[in-house]
Formats: structure tokens, sequence, C-alpha cells
């Protein structure tokens, strides 16, 4: 029976996406209970699956009983099953969260909704899963089309940002999808077991290098790693709350696996370190796409938008950790898959709640908001600090054992990126804390109406839906922070490499 | 050395982290409940603390240890005679402090006390954090969780001036902290532990250029809450805060936090040893000399009372640094002593600060004629710890200068002698004419002649600092057993190294 989770995962809301139109056509109110309750099925079976990692170690699963290489065949090791309770649970938060958000904004659209964001994460959930790279081409797809339709249905502008979000998403498709036809053309195979076995021996082939470079930059586009992040600020931006705090902190992570995955495992990691010199390429760019993330988040004034290019800083924060290519490196690299994805969907969900009762995204315009919503405030504020980097909210760990690796591969201005990166986070944080939490300062202000500061503020929570989630991702980015050792030990470090 | 192991370290961090959300549910509508959180964590505090007093001076520890990251990374306290003096420094002034408090916020009707309180709270909890810590990533933690709970103290006004104080604050501690985690991963990856030992444990782990570039960068890193120039621009511009947060985290627990920082570095992570082999002490010494004498003359020239109190604190936190740099037996007994010595005399001064603030709405120095008349309790508090800061006997400021003195001398430095001495000259100069004006000139109009003194919640604890300070010059281990600790202490360090 237990082996049989690892298929629920990816079956129950694929089916249950197509039951979606028909109970909207019923009920339309039954739309967000049935998804609800649906994605409680692979949270479950993650978890399982993560349970049988730990004890019994990892295992395959072969879908409908073919052998591989030539059946489609799902791996579940430490790293796979780590992630997907992250996609599981974080899609079931955000689930939860949209209730509201989906009433308020798309109140015609709810049924297309539901079935994208059912699509939206079994494409995500079964890229993480799947043991064949053809397959993963599949489901990168089915995550990416339900992406752009989802991303469309959003505010004014969003059209257009989701056309260019699907030029270059197609492109980054096929570079990858191109990196697929060239291993298949040397090695004839697509899983990813059999090709590790097999690649070995043509290492020093230009069909594999150019297959490489193909996937690299592929995967480099999906995970928006500077500069090909161009299509991602507009595009989160302009989608509705509830998904971009769905793709905002999930997409780009999931890409990130990929990146590992393709990596550290179809390919050995010596050749990735060795043979070809990408990390120092993917290096630096990283550490640009920390500084220009940065800066550029900096710039804006609109506190989604200033996320977004936030999002861009941390995915260098990734591959910076996935680029020293050591063991404390890569820890740190995983680790903050799952820190910053619990950070940026708590951040997200703050800001489509701020949107949501206020109207507004606008940082001068947050002031008394401590009063207003002091519960979300509370938490936009704990992971506010964990994004700055302070102990002991999740975000100072990963940064910990980021920066033990760039030390320990010597590589100097990556480790000084990642410090400044903290500094800059500081900065636009409590830019965002100042305006919420206190008056504002006279002169510069004084536009935004001159009345008394003295009227008495009422509260005015966001509804509980969606204060739920928040308040359990805020707990969630203290917790994991405190028992990140635990999660390292018993199963980060069986994630990395052996060779590390 | 025996190991005890027991969770009351954890539970003299945790009460108070108890107490500070106990405080935010309470809220302002009861606000006597709230404040009795505040005065019975501050006891029960003071009292665990204090409990662990008989078992460290028998030369045992006790450790803690909360969770394990890593091999050879773990959070843990370990409580150690130099840990425990601190400790029993900050959590015995939070009693004082919390009393006062109430009659400060009380008596200028401020606005936002839970959130003051809250924070206060956490503050406690972070500094006895920090005095427990057993290594430098425990300390870290620590001591970035008290950088982030001081900032909304510091930004309490809401006024420009408040908020523009907390940023400087921000933008000097969290670069600070950044640059800390560098160099503790740094000497993580060198040496593959990071627990503090009496006498350093950074021998051999490097080159001497590497060694000594680490140093500079935790120096530079727990400096900036000491105030160490040039980075100490932030500390008089803090001042804009509320007095009981300058009297309690400007001149003991955050500052102090630094200062502890830089004596740990010093005599915990590299060593008397290990630094006399790199030759950096002299320069410490002499860069923290500097720090002594410039504080020193600009205290001369504020005439707003906290920041003149301000610099008078640099002024004090690099003479204990230089007491620590010097290496000597003498000279660190002077250094820690001066520790516990300058909290009782300094937190008594910003309380005076903070009466005449409350009663009669001054700040500035020249404001100050007669007013000894109208408040004598609260002047004659104020020049009891002015008098004691220029060590002068039998304060308890004359034990602290005397030991450095000694220190200087046999470490054979005859400079620091006279750096000491200027020290000393200054803080007359600076203090003296206070005593002066309010006591011996004619009053100013609005100073009434006869007795009318503060709210007695903030009389009393001002009188019983003071009052402590003469205590501790003529009996140096009474009550809270300060030279002792200290003593055993410099033994644990000067034994190894």
């Amino acid at each position: 029976m237990a082996d049989q989770f690892a298929a629920l995962i990816i079956v129950v809301p694929l089916i249950a996406s197509i039951f979606v139109p028909v109970i909207g056509w019923w009920k339309k109110r039954l739309c967000y209970p049935w998804v609800v309750a649906v994605l409680v099925i692979p949270l479950i079976s993650s978890l399982s699956v993560l349970n049988t990692v730990m004890t019994t170690g990892k295992f395959s699963y072969r879908l409908g009983g073919w052998a591989p290489p030539w059946g489609i065949e799902y791996m579940l090791d430490h790293l796979s099953a780590f992630v997907l309770v992250i996609v599981s649970s974080i899609s079931l938060i955000v689930a939860i969260y949209s209730k509201k958000s989906v009433e308020d904004n798309l109140p015609e659209k709810t049924v297309p909704f539901y079935t994208l964001f059912l699509l939206l994460v079994t494409g995500l959930m079964g890229i993480v899963i799947t043991g064949d790279v053809f397959n993963l081409f599949v489901f990168l797809e089915i995550s990416a089309l339900s992406c752009y339709a989802l991303i469309a249905i959003g505010e004014e502008g969003a059209p257009m940002a989701t056309f260019n979000y699907i030029i270059i998403g197609t492109i980054g498709a096929c570079f990858y999808l191109l990196g697929i036809g060239y291993l298949y053309i040397a090695t004839g195979s697509l899983n990813m077991a059999d090709l590790a076995n097999i690649l070995p021996d043509l290492y020093h082939s230009k069909v594999i290098l150019v297959a490489f470079a193909f996937f690299t930059v592929g995967l480099a586009i999906k995970a928006g790693l500077f500069p090909m992040h161009v299509w991602l600020p507009d595009a989160y931006c302009a989608a509705p709350s509830a998904v971009s705090a769905l793709i905002a902190p999930l997409m780009t992570k999931v890409a990130a696996y990929v990146m590992i995955r393709i990596m550290f495992t179809v390919f050995q990691p010596h050749f990735s370190v060795e043979i070809v010199p990408v990390f120092v390429i993917l290096g630096w760019l990283s550490v640009f796409a920390i500084f220009w993330g940065g800066i550029k988040a900096l710039a804006q004034t609109d506190l989604k938008r200033m996320l977004v290019y936030i999002v861009v800083a941390e995915v260098g924060y990734i591959v910076i950790g996935v680029s020293v290519a050591n063991r404390m490196g890569l820890t740190g690299a995983i680790l903050h898959i799952m820190n910053d994805a619990v950070m940026m969907a708590c951040l997200f969900l703050v800001v489509g709640a701020v949107l949501y009762k206020t109207g507004t995204r606008d940082i001068h315009q947050l002031r008394h908001l401590n009063k207003k919503m002091p519960f979300t405030m509370a938490a936009f504020t704990i992971t506010a600090l964990s994004m700055v980097g302070i102990p002991p909210a999740c975000g100072f760990f990963s940064k910990w054992y980021l920066i033990l690796g760039t030390i320990e591969a010597g590589q100097w201005v990556w480790a000084a990126a990642l410090l400044c990166s903290s500094l800059i986070n500081a900065v636009l944080f409590f830019r965002v804390i100042e305006c919420a939490y206190l008056k504002p300062m006279e002169p510069a202000y004084a536009h935004n109406g001159g009345e008394t500061t003295h009227e008495e503020i009422q509260r005015d929570e966001a509804p509980l839906t969606m204060l739920v989630p928040i308040v359990i991702m805020a707990a969630g980015v203290i917790l994991l922070g405190i028992f990140s050792g635990k999660i390292i030990s018993s199963v980060i470090q069986f994630a990395v490499p052996a060779s590390f | 050395m025996d190991v005890l192991y027991s969770s009351r370290p954890l539970w003299a961090v945790l009460v108070s982290m108890i107490a500070a959300f106990l405080i935010l549910a309470t809220g302002e509508k009861n606000r006597n409940i709230r404040e009795s959180w505040t005065i019975m964590a501050a006891l029960a505090k003071f009292l665990i603390v204090f409990s662990m007093v008989p078992v460290i001076l028998q030369g045992k520890v006790i450790e803690y240890t909360i969770v394990t990251f890593y091999p050879g990374l773990l959070l843990q306290f370990r409580v150690d005679a130099f840990g425990m003096l601190f400790g029993v420094i900050a959590s015995s002034l939070w009693i004082a402090t919390s009393f006062y408090s109430i009659g400060y916020v009380r008596g200028l009707n401020e606005h936002a006390q839970t959130r003051y309180f809250f924070a206060f709270a956490m503050c406690l909890s972070s500094t006895i954090g920090i005095a427990f810590s057993a290594n430098l990533l425990t300390f870290l933690v620590f001591y970035e969780i008290l950088t982030i709970a001081t900032y909304p103290l510091v930004i309490h006004k809401e006024s420009n001036e408040g908020i523009m104080g907390g940023r400087k604050y921000l933008a000097y501690t969290l670069t600070a902290g950044c640059v800390l985690l560098f160099a503790i991963a740094m000497i993580y990856y060198m040496t593959g532990t990071l627990d503090f030992k009496a006498g350093g444990f950074m021998t051999g782990s490097g080159s001497s250029t590497v060694l000594i570039m680490l140093f500079a960068m935790l120096i530079f890193g727990f400096g900036v809450k000491a105030g160490i120039m040039p980075m100490h621009e932030w500390l008089p511009t803090a001042m804009v805060a509320p007095t009981p947060v300058s009297a309690l985290l400007h001149a003991v627990a955050v500052v102090k936090a630094g200062v502890f920082g830089c004596l740990r570095v010093i005599l915990y992570v590299f060593g008397p040893g290990l630094l006399h082999d790199l030759g950096i002490w002299l320069i410490m010494a002499y860069i923290a000399s500097f720090t002594v004498v410039v504080a020193g003359f600009l205290a001369l020239g504020q005439d707003h009372l906290k920041r003149r109190l301000a610099f008078s604190t640099i002024n004090n936190l690099a003479l204990i640094v230089v007491g620590a740099a010097l290496l000597t037996k003498s000279s660190m007994t002077g250094g820690i002593i001066h520790m516990a010595n300058h909290a009782f005399m300094k937190i008594t001064l910003f309380f005076c600060a903070g009466a005449l603030h409350v009663k009669m709405h001054k700040d500035y120095v020249s404001q100050l004629d007669g007013i000894g008349r109208q408040m004598p309790l609260t002047m004659g508090a104020f020049a009891i710890a002015a008098i004691g800061l220029s060590g002068i006997p039998p304060m308890s400021g004359f034990i602290s200068k005397w030991f450095l003195c000694l220190g200087a001398l046999e470490a054979n430095q005859i400079i620091f002698l006279f750096v000491f001495m200027t020290s000393a000259m200054l803080d007359v100069a600076f203090f003296f004419p206070i005593i002066y004006n309010s006591f011996f000139k004619k009053p100013l109009d609005d100073v009434a002649p006869h007795f009318d003194e503060a709210p007695m919640f903030m009389v009393i604890p001002l009188v019983i600092t003071a009052l402590l300070s003469i205590v501790f010059g003529i009996v140096p281990d009474a009550f809270f057993r300060f030279f002792s600790l200290t003593s055993l202490a410099v033994q644990n360090i000067m034994g190894v190294g």
C-alpha cells in the first residue's frame, strides 16, 4: 500500500482537476472545499513517502508496472520526497487561502481558476517526482501552460505580461527539450538512473556537452536566473494574489530542483564540476542576480513588485549554493529551497491579504496597518526578519550554510554578495515596517493627507481563511529555523550527492 | 572542569521571553497586570540567574544544549564565571529598571507602552542568552535578536529624529552582524569548532595574516555595539530613546553585550598567548585608548545631558577593552570588574537624567543650576555616581581604575597609565561642573527652592544603585560576588594562557 502513495500524489489532483468543472457546473461554491479536500491527499501521501524514504532509503515506483528504462519511473529519494512535501504543503495552504481572494477578484472565473490551480499543482509535483527526463518535460509544460492561463486572468496588464512569459517560457522549454533530444540520440534512453549509468563513458562527446548546455540555459530561464529573468517580475506581479502566492514560492524553486537533479543525478557531480566550467558562470550570474534583484526591489514602491524582484535575488541564493558544488553549499541551497518557499509564500499571502483589506499595495499607504491588521503585520515582520537573516528564523540558517559553502570554495565575492544581500533586504523590509508601524516622517509623506494621528483605529483583520494560512506560514518560518538541524541531519544530508 | 547539566540557563532566558508575550497579550487595557508581568519576570530571572552563582563559584560550569545543527555547530548554553558576571549585572539591574520604567512611562504618559515593555523583555532575554552562550554561533544568534529587539525602543518616540536614529542604529549593527557571520563561518571552517575556551582555541589554525584579519572582523563586529571609535556614531544618536532604555540598554545590556563580545574574542577565542604571538594586542589597546581619550574630550563639548553620558559610556567601554587588551592579570581583573562597576554607576546617572526629564523637562546641562536644592536625592545620587566614575575612593570606580593602572604597569606600558589618568581627569572635567552647578549655583527661576522630587518609582531605584556603587567600592565582593566571579574568570584564562 505504502508505495502506491507515490502515484496518488500525481493521480489524485490530476483526476480531481477534471471534476472541478463538473462540480462547478452543479454548484459553484463547492469548488473551493473540493480543491482543499483534494490537496490534503498529496500532502499526506508525500509525508508518507518522505517517511518511507527516511526509514528504508530511496525507492522507485513503476507507473503502470512498466519496467524502466522503457516505462516511466517515479524516483523517490530524499531530495524529491523533501521537495514534494514542500510543494504539497504550500499548495494546500495557498488553496485554503484562495477563497476570499477568488471570490473578490475572479467571481466569474472560479471554476477555471480551480481547474488550472489543480493542474498547476499536478505539474509541479510531477516535475519533482518523475525519474524520466521526458516525462519531466511533460509536467514542466503542464505546469507552465496552466500557469500562463492563471496569470493571464490577473489584473490589468496581465495578458501582456503573460505573453512575454509564454514566449520566453517556451524558449526555455525548447532548450530543455533539445537537451533531451541530444541525450536520447547519444544514449537511446530517457530514464534518469539509466542515463546516469550510460553517460560517464560519453562525457567528452560534443553532443553531450551541447545537451548539457541546453539543459543549463533552459532551466536557468525557467528558474528566472539573471539575465534570463526578464519575464518574471511582470508575470508574477500581474497574477491574482492567490496565484502569485503559489507560483512565486514554488515555480522557481522547482526549476532549481530540476537543476540540481540534472547536474548531480543525471550527470555525475564531477562532470558538472570538472569537465564544464558551468558553475563558475552560474555563480557569477547569481551574484548579479542578487544585486540586480536587490537594487530593482529598492526602486519599487509597490509592495508586490518589490517582493517579485526579491524572488529574482533569492534564485541567486539557491544557484550560488549549487554553484559552489560542495556539501555545505548544496545543503544551504536545498535548505533555502524550503526556507525561501515558506518565506515567499508568507510574504505573498500577506500582500494578498493587505490588498484584499485595504485595496492598495503602495508601501506609503500602509500606515496604521499594525493596528488594523496586527496579526498579518506580525507575520510579515517575522518573515521580513527572516529574510534579513535574523536568527532563529529560518533565513539565517540557509544563509549560514551558503556562506560556509562559499568559504569552502574560496569564492569570497560570492560570500560578500550573500552578505550584502541581507543588508539590502534589511533596507527593503525595514522601509516597509517603518511605513506600517510608525508615524510617517513629517515632511516627506505629508501629501498623504494631514489627518490627525490620534483617531481611534479599528482593528480590521483579514478573514480567517486568509489569516490562518498566514499565521501558519509565519510560525513555520520560526519553527523551520529552530529545527533546521533536525531537517538537515535526517533529510538534507542524504539528498546531497555522496561524493561531496 | 566539572560540568553540571541543568536547564536553568534556558529558563533564565525564557522567563522574560514568556513574559514578553504575556505583556503583549495583556495589552494596554490592563496596564497594572501588564506591569506585574514585567516585575515578576525581572524577579524570577534574577533569582534563577543568582541561584547559579554558588555552583559557578565552586569552579563548576553549567551546561545546557538546546539543539545541535551539525557536528561542532550547536546552540548551547555554558555558564562560566565571566558569563555569570554579565548575567548577574544585567538581571539585577533589570529589576531596578523595571520599577523605574513604570515610573517613567506613566510620569510622561508615553504612547505604545505595551510595545515598549514587550521589547524591553525581549532585550533582556537575549542579553542573558548572550551572557550564557557557550559558543560563537549561540552568541551571534542572541546578539542579532538583541539588535532587533532594541530597534523598537530606539524609535519609540516615532519622531523624525527617532526614526533616523533607528535607521542609523540598524545600519551600524546589521552591518556588524554580517561581518560577524562571515568571520564566525570562517572560524568554523578553519577549526571545526566555535566553543569558547578560556585562553582561546584558535592557536595554530591558520596563517597569521588570516588570524589578524579574523580578529579585526570580530572586533569590528562586536566593537560596533561597544561603541569603539570609529564605530561609535550610532550610540549618541540612539540617545533619542526613552531614558530607561538608554539606562539599561545603552549603558548596560546592549553596549555591554558588545564589550562582552570583544572580551570573549580577546580572551576566549584568540586568547592572550596567541594575541601576544600575533603582536596585535598592543594595537588593539592603542585603538581603544584613542577612543578613551577622544570620547572624553567629546563629552566635554556636549550640552545635552544624555549625549554627554553617552560619550562617557563610550569612554568607559573602551577602558574595559583596554584592560582586556593589555592581557595581564590585573588589567583583566580591572577591565572585567569595571563592567560591573560601570554598569551600576552609569545606570544611576541615566536614571538621574530621566528623573530630571520627567520632573522638570530639563535635558541640558546648562539648565541644571541650583536644581540640587529641589531634587537632592536625585542629584546626590548623580554626584555619587559621577565621583565614582572619576575613580575616586570609596566609590567602586576606584577599584577598577586601581587594577587597570596596576595592569598597565605589569604590562610595562607606562603610556596606558597616562591614558587611565587622563580619562579620570576628563571624567572630573565633564561631571563636576554639573555637580557644582546643581548644588552651589543660584537656582533658575523655575526651580522650586524646596524639596520636590521625581516620582518615588524613579527615585528609589536610583538611590539604591547609587548606594550599591558605594558598597561595591568598600566591599567589592558584597551581595553579588562580583569580585569572586571576576577573579575566577581571570584565573581560568590565565591558568591556560
